[in-house]
This record gives structure tokens, C-alpha cells and sequence, in this order.
């Protein structure tokens, strides 16, 4: 199979070393050739974060450029549109609803562009966009979003559910588990129509 | 059994398997892991060091005592290790010894984009370069072979992209390594002229046997395609660049190991392409190696000299089509790093940006005070430079400037070469006032221990150097303890010790907020009805802080009960987590 590659973008501290974690223990039990890659430092610090997860037969270069993502996986609304360019054509974008601002917009110097995502889907685009943040509070914390997001991203990819649930047991603490594998699955089974 | 690793924890695994016994390093992205996933063997000693120069020369200590060693740094930091790397060129090593340096191409977390490679050619000494997490693992393994066949300090140079990419690894067993006795040798180990005079021919052929090496190294190899007129040559992160780009359809060189370079190899190289181009990042070395020995090449005329290259940017480079893609017509706000909601350093930096004090900055979290709306720094330049280049700006600016100049520098910044600083300032008494912002941690490299805070590497209790205790004994006789999130405590000190006719150190002391044992208090709330919209809160830049519908708001998930906003509002609209 030719290389895939899966953008997890979001805001520093929303957890997205977790997920980047779990899809590495899911490829690499997968049999595939994986490369993780992320930039540690400044970026934590509440600015934009960006992971790149690539899999297939033999993969070379860690990073994802400008038309090459086959699914960005968004931690926030905001975050989705700012690694459009990254979208290959034809790739997906599964984004979380929630809207944090950033310090140009909380100091006033800019505007959060509240219908972003409208113009994201007028690009023909497809955006699969939901809220997130609910369904893991339904889970039981508000930090299991990240989980969440992955379990709409499975529905985006050809690997089955009990291997993604698999991971899940090998990454999360055992006393997190169940609640992790519950967001996971609300966040299967919470497709409507995608874009 | 294959594990999927970081290269640089990849590489701290190749030190444990090759028995490498001492690792003593400073903080720096993005080399930090490598000393983090070491310090977690417990049958091997490891060590943060107050700066590179002592990391450097204690890993050189422990190879002269007969143990592998290493020491890690970031590109910058082999600026300060610089001292000791040169001469050890002349003594080499008993045990084996790595100096790997992270350089930062792109300065994703960095304050210049300086090619270590430079070093390894001044200082005449080997440098492996791994291009995935497997070879980060076998190049320290390889490295300390070499180190010991050839008698010199191996560099490992990595870059942001493979120190911080996962790839996959088998891992293997940790191999029996005796500790070489320690045997007194003057003429080699004692760098006075008379035998520094007598090891310099050594170095010379050290290179010279080093380059023969290089011709039949395994870690250089060639990936040839008869049909394909284009041969390129290259290295590290780029060699995976090019492979994505041209998978097995060019002719690839891809050297392991970027110094000494080979010459007979890379000519017969040469003679079986039609174009020959090195795509390299940062700075020409290889290309002006290829020239050196009468090859014709590209490389800077199509890359340049700035940032990191990519798959894209090779596949530009020659005239490929670029990938289709959307963008938004709507402007995205920047999302930049910003001082966490309860950072112990906000309030120092309110207080300096409303009393218009001029700010020499230093490397850590704090730079971050640098941007709006505290705009509270006026120059970053190295380590330690907030001290010393404060002592300058007061010399040449006298009573001009003493009485509204301030250098800020962090703990474990103080410890790296704050200190030494602070010495001129006393001796050769310039009126300063330096606040040392006592965070307690390493902040910015994600919470390493350092000499003020307590504890070792592994969270042990250690020895805890007195930073007032310290500065007394320089001479330094106003120090003075403030909590930062004591808004009037802060002005008040900083406007005495700026009026002061003498010298002055102020701690401002509170530990970072995300440290797991600091305790926080409740979120605050802003009462909107006693919110009269004039902002003052907002002059802080709080992530927690922001304005809707013309109110000032509270995000409750971010607001840690810091207190310094309430103290900042003249109508009493900010409250809510009173005892």
C-alpha cells in the first residue's frame, strides 16, 4: 500500500502526545512501518501543536507537507482550517467543534473567525466537525476528547475497532481504561452524514 | 523485537546496549530525551550538569577513568563545551566518548540555526550523523567503537526531525563491557605545549586514517539506478526527504558519518551520474568537500542556505509539480506559545512593563515576556548574557541607565552562566539590579532538576545550592526574596533596588505552576455586572483572560487562582475563590 498519512493537530495541553501514542502502538501492532513525528519545546506552551503519523510498507520522511495529508485530525476549530494547505485532495478533515482562543484574539489584536469552518467545507472539502468535548464529558472526562476524536477517525480508516480497542488497553493506565474505550466508542458511533 | 522510539531515546538505548557507564548533560531541545530515557537504566550513572563545559569535561573524566561516556547538549550548547572539545581532539579518550549535539534546523525551539558540522571539521574529530530512530541507536553504538579504535571524542549530530521522530527499532542486549584501566600518560593527557606540540601530528593522521575509513565505512553507502542520469548526495533527515521524493529512481550517496568526508568514493560516485547535487540543510559543507576534490555540483543554488528542507521544498528544487491544495481565504489568527495561565513570571513582567524598565533577557520560559501585550524584554541573546550584558549596558550608560535597567535570568540559566556574571558585576562594580526568576525548574525543556531545585536527575534529594547564600558570598550585599504573584511586593522591591547606590539581587521566587506538587487554587470569577470594560486585566496576556461582549471572562478550565488580576482591578470585579 502506498504511504498514509494522518495529521493530529490541536493547542498545546489538549492532549495530543496521547493520541499520537496510541496510533503508534495501533500501527506498529498492525505490522506496518510507522514514523511519529512532533516538535517538543516552545510549541507546548498553549501555541498551535502538530503531529504526523505515517504508515505503510516502508516509510521515509517524518513530516507531512502542503497537499499530502489523507486525514488531519483537528483538536480544535480553528486549528482545521490553519493546516488546510496540508489536505491532499480528496483527504478528510475530522475536527472537534470546540473554539479556544488564541492570545491575538484574547488581546484583541484579531478576530476568532467564528464561520471557519463553513469556509472550509465551501472548499469542497470533506469535514466531518462535531463537538467532541461533549461526548468525552459523557464518557466521563473532559480530557478523554482526545480518544473521542480517534474514535471518529477509525471510521475514516481501514483498521478494525478491536485493534484500535487493543491499543487502548496498551497505552492508557488500567484504571483509565474503560472510560478511554467508552470515548473511544462514542466517538465511533457518532457519525451522522459526513460532509 | 521491534519497538517504535523517538531517536533520541533510540540513541540513549544504543549508549545503555554499547555499555556506555557515565552520561552528564545540560537541558536543550531538542537534544533533552536522550539524557531523560538514559537516566531511567539504573545500572548506569547519569547526570544533569549545571552547564555543556562541565557536562563535556565530566563525561571527559569518566572515559579517562576507563568508563564510556557521554555528554548531550543542543547546537548552542557545544558553543559553551567548545573549550574542552578542542583540546580533546589532542588528548583523545581512554573508554570510549560521544559528544551528540541537536542542532535545530528551522529554530523551532532555538535562538540561531548554527550547523554543528563546523565543529567537528575545527575541531578535527569524526561526526555520525543517524537518519532514523535504528540509526540513532547504532551510531552511539558505533560511535564509541570508533571512539576507542581511534583514539578521539566522536560527535553525534542529530537534528529536530529525528531526534523527535518515532521509528522503528530492534532493540538488542546490553553488551559486557570492561571498564579500561586508568593508566598516567602525561605526553597524552596533559596539554601543555611541550606535549600538546608532540599529539598535533597525531590528530593530523587520526584524520587522515579517519578518511581512509570513510572510503569503506558501511554507513556510507551508495543506492544506485543505472537508468537514472541524476545522482544526489546527502545525509541524515534529507536522505528521507529524498527518498520520498525519488523512492529508488535517482542515484543516491548517503553518508553516515559527515566527517572526515570520503574522496575516493564520492568521485567514482561522480563518473556513474550525468548531474550530480548534494542537498544538504543548512550550510555547504559537503557540497564544498565535492568541490574540493574537483567535483562539479549543485546544492545552495537550489536549496539555500535557511531553515529545513522537506520533501516539498527537494521536489521544487527540481521542478516537480507541487501537490494540489485548499486554503482559507479568511486570515487564520497566529496561535503563538504564550506564559501559562498562574506562570510565576507575569507578575515581575507586569511589573516591569508598567514601570517602563529596559529588560536584558535570557534563554528559558521567560522569554515568552517578550511578546504583547507585557512587550517586557528588550534583548535575548545566549545564556547568562541578561547578567553580563547588563553590567555593559550600565557601564556605557552610567546613572542614565542603572536606575531603570534590569537583567532577568532563570534558575537553572543562573546556575548554566548567570553566575560568572554576577562576579563582574561585583568586582568591576557596575550598579545593577538582576532578578533572578526562581521557577524552582527547568521550565522550557519540560522540567528537568538543576542545582537550586532539591533533587537529582532520578527525583533523589541532592545537595540545594542557596541562590541568596550565593550571591552574598560574590559580594552582592542587597538580595532580596519577593513572591511574584505579589503585585505591590514586586514594585515596591523593584523601585528600591533600582534606587539603590549599589549593586542588587532580587529573587522573585515561586515555582512553576505545572510542576505536579504545586497546588493551585479554585478558578476565579469575574462579576459582569461589576465589570466596567477598561481591560487593565487584560494587560497581563492570561490565556484564562479574554473579553466577551465587551465583559472581561474567566475560562474556568484554565484559571489556576493566581490572584494577580484581582489585584489589578480597581472595581472589585474579580473574586470568587475566597477561603
Amino acid at each position: 500500500m502506498n504511504t498514509k498519512s494522518i495529521m493530529i493537530v490541536g493547542v498545546g495541553g489538549q492532549g495530543s502526545l496521547l493520541a499520537s501514542k496510541l496510533m503508534g502502538n495501533l500501527l506498529t501492532a498492525c505490522g506496518y512501518d510507522v514514523k511519529v513525528s512532533e516538535v517538543h519545546g516552545m510549541s507546548q506552551r498553549g501555541g498551535s501543536v502538530v503531529t504526523y503519523v505515517r504508515y505503510g510498507q516502508k516509510v521515509y520522511s517524518p513530516v507531512i507537507e502542503t497537499g499530502e495529508a489523507d486525514c488531519i485530525v483537528s483538536f480544535e476549530k480553528l486549528e482545521a482550517a490553519r493546516y488546510l494547505d496540508k489536505l491532499k485532495q480528496g483527504g478528510v478533515i475530522v475536527t472537534n467543534t470546540q473554539e479556544i482562543d488564541p492570545m491575538p484574539v484574547i488581546i484583541g489584536a484579531a478576530q476568532y473567525p467564528n464561520d471557519i469552518l463553513d469556509e472550509v467545507k465551501a472548499k469542497g472539502v470533506a469535514l466531518d466537525a462535531f463537538d467532541a468535548l461533549e461526548l468525552a464529558l459523557q464518557a466521563g472526562s473532559a480530557k478523554a476528547v482526545n480518544i473521542v476524536l480517534l474514535g471518529r477517525l477509525a471510521n475514516h480508516l481501514d483498521i478494525p475497532i478491536a485493534d484500535w480497542l487493543a491499543a487502548i488497553e496498551n497505552v492508557v493506565k488500567p484504571q483509565f481504561a474503560e472510560l478511554n474505550k467508552t470515548a473511544f466508542m462514542l466517538g465511533v458511533n457518532s457519525v451522522e452524514a459526513v460532509g | 523485537m521491534k519497538k517504535l522510539l523517538i531517536g533520541n531515546e533510540a540513541a540513549a538505548r544504543g549508549l545503555w546496549e554499547a555499555g556506555c557507564g557515565v552520561v552528564s548533560s545540560y537541558p536543550g531541545t531538542p537534544s533533552t530525551e536522550i539524557t531523560e530515557y538514559f537516566s531511567k537504566y539504573d545500572d548506569a550513572y547519569s547526570e544533569w550538569a549545571p552547564n555543556e563545559k562541565v557536562a563535556a569535561e565530566t563525561a571527559f573524566g569518566a572515559s579517562l577513568a576507563g568508563q564510556r561516556s557521554c555528554c548531550c547538549m543542543k547546537h548552542v550548547g557545544l558553543n559553551v563545551a567548545a573549550d574542552p572539545l578542542f583540546t580533546l581532539s589532542y588528548t583523545g579518550v581512554n573508554a570510549g566518548m560521544i559528544i551528540a549535539v541537536a542542532d535545530d534546523p528551522g529554530m523551532h525551539s532555538s535562538q540561531n540555526e548554527q550547523d554543528s558540522r563546523h565543529y567537528a571539521i575545527a575541531a578535527k574529530v569524526p561526526m555520525l550523523e543517524p537518519s532514523d530512530s535504528a540509526e540513532c541507536k547504532a551510531f552511539m553504538k558505533l560511535g564509541l567503537e570508533l571512539s576507542e579504535k581511534y583514539d578521539t571524542p566522536v560527535i553525534y549530530r542529530t537534528c529536530t526531525r529525528i531526534a523527535h521522530s518515532q521509528s522503528l527499532v530492534e532493540l538488542e542486549e546490553k553488551q559486557n563491557i570492561e571498564p579500561k584501566p586508568y593508566v598516567k600518560n602525561g605526553q597524552k593527557y596533559i596539554m601543555m605545549p611541550g606535549n600538546a606540540i608532540r599529539r598535533h601530528p597525531f590528530v593530523e593522521e587520526r584524520t587522515a586514517a579517519l578518511t581512509e575509513y570513510a572510503e569503506t565505512a558501511e554507513i556510507n553507502f551508495e543506492e544506485l539506478n543505472p537508468q537514472a542520469e541524476l545522482g544526489i548526495i546527502t545525509s541524515g533527515t534529507c536522505y528521507q526527504y529524498v527518498k520520498e521524493v525519488f523512492g529508488d529512481s535517482v542515484n543516491v550517496f548517503k553518508l553516515g558519518m559527515v566527517n572526515p568526508l570520503p574522496v575516493k568514493r564520492l568521485q567514482a560516485f561522480a563518473t556513474k551520474v550525468k548531474r550530480l547535487v548534494v542537498v544538504e540543510e543548512l550550510d555547504p559543507i559537503i557540497e564544498t568537500h565535492c568541490r574540493n576534490i574537483g567535483l562539479t555540483v549543485e546544492g545552495k543554488n537550489l536549496f539555500g542556505y535557511l531553515g529545513e528542507l522537506s520533501q516539498s521544498k527537494i521536489a521544487a528544487a527540481f521542478g516537480l509539480q507541487a501537490k494540489p491544495f485548499a486554503t482559507t481565504n479568511t486570515q487564520v489568527p497566529v496561535r503563538p506559545p504564550v506564559m501559562c495561565a498562574g506562570c510565576p513570571h507575569r507578575g515581575m513582567f507586569y511589573t516591569l512593563a508598567k514601570n517602563k524598565i529596559t529588560v536584558m533577557g535570557d534563554i528559558g520560559c521567560y522569554t515568552l515576556g517578550a511578546q504583547a501585550p507585557l512587550n517586557a524584554i528588550d534583548s535575548t541573546l545566549c545564556m547568562g548574557a541578561s547578567v553580563s550584558g547588563l553590567h555593559g549596558f550600565n557601564k556605557a550608560g552610567g546613572t542614565q541607565t542603572e536606575g531603570k535597567t534590569v537583567g532577568v535570568i532563570g534558575d537553572s540559566t543562573f546556575m548554566h552562566s548567570g553566575i560568572t556574571g554576577l562576579v563582574n558585576i561585583a568586582y568591576n562594580g557596575s550598579n545593577s539590579t538582576v532578578i533572578v526568576l526562581d521557577n524552582s525548574i527547568t521550565g522550557m525543556t519540560g522540567h528537568q532538576q538543576n542545582p537550586t531545585t532539591g533533587y537529582n536527575i532520578k527525583g533523589d534529594p541532592a545537595a540545594q545550592i542557596n541562590i541568596e547564600q550565593l550571591c552574598r558570598s560574590l559580594g552582592i550585599n542587597r538580595v532580596t526574596v519577593v513572591d511574584p504573584y505579589d503585585l505591590a511586593a514586586c514594585e515596591k522591591t523593584v523601585k528600591e533596588e533600582l534606587a539603590a547606590a549599589e549593586p542588587s539581587v532580587i529573587i522573585s521566587r515561586r515555582p512553576c505552576v505545572l510542576l505536579k506538587h504545586v497546588k493551585t487554587a479554585p478558578p476565579l470569577t469575574i462579576a459582569a455586572d461589576k465589570c466596567k470594560s477598561c481591560k487593565r486585566c487584560m494587560q497581563l496576556g492570561c490565556p484564562a483572560i479574554s473579553m466577551k461582549n465587551n465583559k472581561a471572562v474567566i475560562d474556568k478550565t484554565l484559571c489556576v487562582g493566581c490572584n494577580v488580576c484581582k489585584q489589578l482591578c480597581a472595581f472589585d470585579a474579580i473574586g470568587g475563590n475566597e477561603e
